[in-house]
């Protein structure tokens, strides 16, 4: 510890020097300077100073990459390799597992959304914590008891290996490939808003790194890498939230009062959310800010978002490979325990996030500078900062664009682990080399493995430059859901289940999954688009039609909108729809039972009694963990 | 290996086996059901009952937010809950198991 603490001054009293003598390189101070002398006219951008911001990702590439030199040495067997030897404590593993799980997508976003809608963006936060009660009493002790390092150890256990281990590969790679998209096509976008590094550059940096920290350090570099983003991002959460309490007295009511108070926050939801252009008399705006229904408003689609959220967290492989890392069962669960913990004390911490955003930068500002409020926390961060000294809102600023960075470099080193995990340890060693691999080869090939899958990943996410992924995110939930959890806790607890089972459910929860995605809202459907700019467009020439001038703004808008309807309106979705043919954005409620009903089915029809028999062991297994030691030893 | 020759069928007949994982299981799929029950009443309620939800409690702050509020604690107080049953209970019957087939 004492080590980086060193590193870490020699580094910030470095960029601070080069700072200080190097004339401002970028034009982001002098764009600050002017925001904040001009309240006037309030920015449309964030920009993090960028040399300070540059010095603290210094400081974090410095410190995983020697995190990753320490790892690198005591990485020499697969149990290192793929679950730092079992040696990991609850309590650090709680860390990691927090620090695996909560994306920038969280962290940004959604403060984000509580920032401009209220009341629904907290309301959305709850899922992510409930959804490890699953993790805690279904699927942690089980799990650590009855597998080695992939979730096709757990469900291989007593059916067929080599088609289960290919079907759970496959799963596990489709999961993990959704996933990492979203989170590297959102980190090339964010670090180019932030501090103007283009966005291929940025990917092949952080897939650089993430590729680095696995390759060389496997588990034990990801995990440290996991522990040290939870520290930060908890820190960070908790200096912003301790600013904007400050503003309340510390008096939780005086907060919610300054929330429905605020004149912007009234506007704010009476113009843009209720689109009411005359105020109804003695009706209280802000205090309907924080009531429900002002985002979420189908009721359907938040069940189905739920349901896969709460059991889909519990069947997403990087997750379910933490607690391969813990020597017991006891310490598994005492690892969700602490997990829970920090990730729940997060969550309602958005509260004071994104409230203290909606009040003190204002729902409009935020949503000037990006659509979905992703930048709320940041402005915040610097508001704050700027009003006891310029340099702390650039710090702070700064500061959480490292989080955010580092949370990205977390989350997606533990899904390329989980990738190659299942690429080389269930498909090369278990299926082409039918378990007769030394050591030496199996360590060779997952780093291979990890290498092939970092590479491809960073292809692919240069490949999706400018399309919507946020999609993504709910699609890896839904088939972690429908796929994976049904044939985990069907192999667990089902004395009838069998390798039919776990195929079909694998197969048809995947499929279901992603088939009602292509099919669902979350899909461009060209025609709608057209039908859309053609509706403006007709307004705005019918304005015209009754001679009023328009602005060089709605000039603009007319053509643009003229554009949009040309270009659109012969179009069609991705698989050939005018419009969409599911009605929700989260296909979980259709495909969840599906993936169980289909589990259980193919398992009644095609019985086997060897898989029947061998129940006995691998439930006496899973609750009394007879056998984990030498399954560790190996 | 000894682990090959282990009778797993007799440790699973085993009544202090037969036991543990009848009260683990009852435990764990009743307090499941129960938490999945509760956060699902979060959705459906502030769809179904808005007035309900925006009813103030405490100076601006709504039954609403405290309800979300409290899914947080309900999901902590079932984790610590589940810790402590789990360390006095069933590690207590699993070591008992362990104990009588000479495995620790």
């Amino acid at each position: 510890m004492k080590k980086f603490l060193v590193i870490m001054l020699v580094a910030l009293t470095l960029g601070v020097a080069i700072n200080t003598v190097l004339p401002d390189f970028s034009f982001a101070g002098a764009e600050n300077a002017i925001a904040s002398a001009v309240t006037a006219q309030p920015p449309t951008k964030v920009q993090a100073h960028r040399g300070i911001t540059i010095t603290l990702f210094l400081i974090i590439i410095l410190i995983t990459l020697g995190i990753v030199v320490w790892a690198a040495k005591r990485t020499k067997t697969t149990a290192d390799f793929y679950a730092a030897r079992g040696a990991i404590t609850g309590f650090q593993n709680g860390w990691a597992i927090a620090g695996d799980y909560m994306s920038a997508a969280s962290f940004l976003g959604i403060a984000g959304l509580i920032c401009l809608y209220g009341y629904d963006g907290f309301m959305y936060s709850v899922g992510w914590l409930v959804a490890y009660v699953t993790v805690l009493l279904i699927v942690a002790e089980p799990c650590r008891n009855s597998g080695k390092f992939t979730m096709g150890d757990v469900l291989s256990f007593r059916s067929n290996p080599k088609p289960v281990r290919a079907a759970a590969a496959t799963s596990t790679v489709i999961v993990s490939v959704f996933y990492l998209l979203a989170q590297m096509v959102g980190a090339g976008k964010l670090i180019e808003l932030l501090i103007g590094i283009p966005f291929r550059v940025s990917i092949i940096g952080v897939g650089a790194l993430m590729i680095c920290y696995v390759v060389f350090g496997g588990m034990i570099a990801t995990t440290w890498v996991q522990i040290i983003k939870a520290g930060l991002l908890m820190m960070g959460a908790i200096v912003i939230c301790i600013l904007v309490a400050a503003r309340s007295g510390f008096n939780p009511v005086q907060f919610f009062a300054d929330v429905a108070n605020n004149a912007q926050i009234q506007n704010w939801t009476q113009t843009h959310l209720l689109h009411e252009a005359i105020p109804k008399p003695g009706f209280d705006y802000g205090q309907r800010f924080l009531e429900p229904g002002l985002l979420l408003k189908d009721v359907w689609d938040q069940i189905s978002l739920g349901l896969a959220l709460v059991l889909g967290t519990a069947g997403m492989p990087h997750i379910l490979m933490r607690f391969f890392t813990v020597p017991t069962a006891q310490a598994a669960r005492k690892s969700v325990i602490w997990a829970m913990f920090i990730i729940g004390t997060f969550y309602i911490l958005t509260t004071l996030l994104g409230f203290g955003s909606a009040i003190y930068v204002s729902p409009q500002i935020s949503f000037a500078v990006d659509a979905g409020g992703n930048m709320s926390n940041l402005l915040l961060a610097q508001m704050l900062g700027n009003q006891i000294a310029p340099f702390v809102g650039d710090f702070l600023l700064a500061f959480l664009c490292a989080v955010a960075f580092a949370t990205i470099l977390a989350v997606v080193s533990g899904l390329v682990l989980a990738a190659s995990a299942a690429i080389s340890h269930d498909i090369w060693v278990n299926i082409v080399r039918e378990g007769h691999a030394d050591q030496h080869e199996q360590v060779k090939a997952a780093r291979i493995a990890s290498i092939t899958f970092g590479v491809i990943a960073i292809i692919l996410a240069i490949l999706s430059e400018g399309q919507n992924v946020a999609h993504l995110v709910a699609l890896a939930f839904a088939v972690a859901s429908s796929g994976n959890l049904p044939t985990v806790v069907l192999s667990l607890f089902w004395r009838k289940f069998n390798t039919a089972g776990i195929i079909a459910g694998l197969l048809i929860g995947t499929i279901a999954a992603v088939a009602l995605v292509l099919v669902s809202p979350n899909m461009q459907y060209p025609k709608v688009i057209a039908a859309g700019a053609q509706k403006i467009a007709v307004t705005l020439e019918k304005k015209q039609a009754e001679g009023a001038v328009l602005t060089d703004k709605q000039k603009a808008d007319l053509a643009k909108a003229k554009m949009t309807y040309e270009k659109n309106k012969d179009g069609s979705s991705i698989v050939g729809l005018d419009k969409p043919w599911f009605p929700l954005k989260n296909p979980g409620i259709v495909s969840i039972p599906l993936g169980f009903l289909a589990a259980i089915i193919f398992a009644l029809l095609f019985r086997s009694k060897k898989e029947e028999d061998a129940f006995d062991e691998l439930y006496v297994k899973q609750n009394t963990g007879i056998g984990v030691a030498e399954i560790l030893k190996h | 290996m000894a682990q090959q020759q282990t009778d797993w069928a007799a440790i699973a007949r085993n009544p202090k086996f037969v036991e543990l994982h009848r009260r683990k299981s009852a435990f764990l799929f009743g307090w499941w059901i129960a938490s999945t029950i509760y956060y699902f009443l979060l959705p459906i309620g502030a769809g179904a009952a808005p007035g309900l939800w925006s009813v103030k409690v405490i100076g601006h702050i709504n039954f609403g937010y405290l309800f979300a509020l409290s899914q947080f604690l309900v999901s902590w107080a079932i984790a610590l809950y589940y810790s402590a049953w789990a360390n006095n209970v069933s590690d207590r019957l699993t070591n008992e198991l362990l104990d009588e087939l000479k495995l620790r």
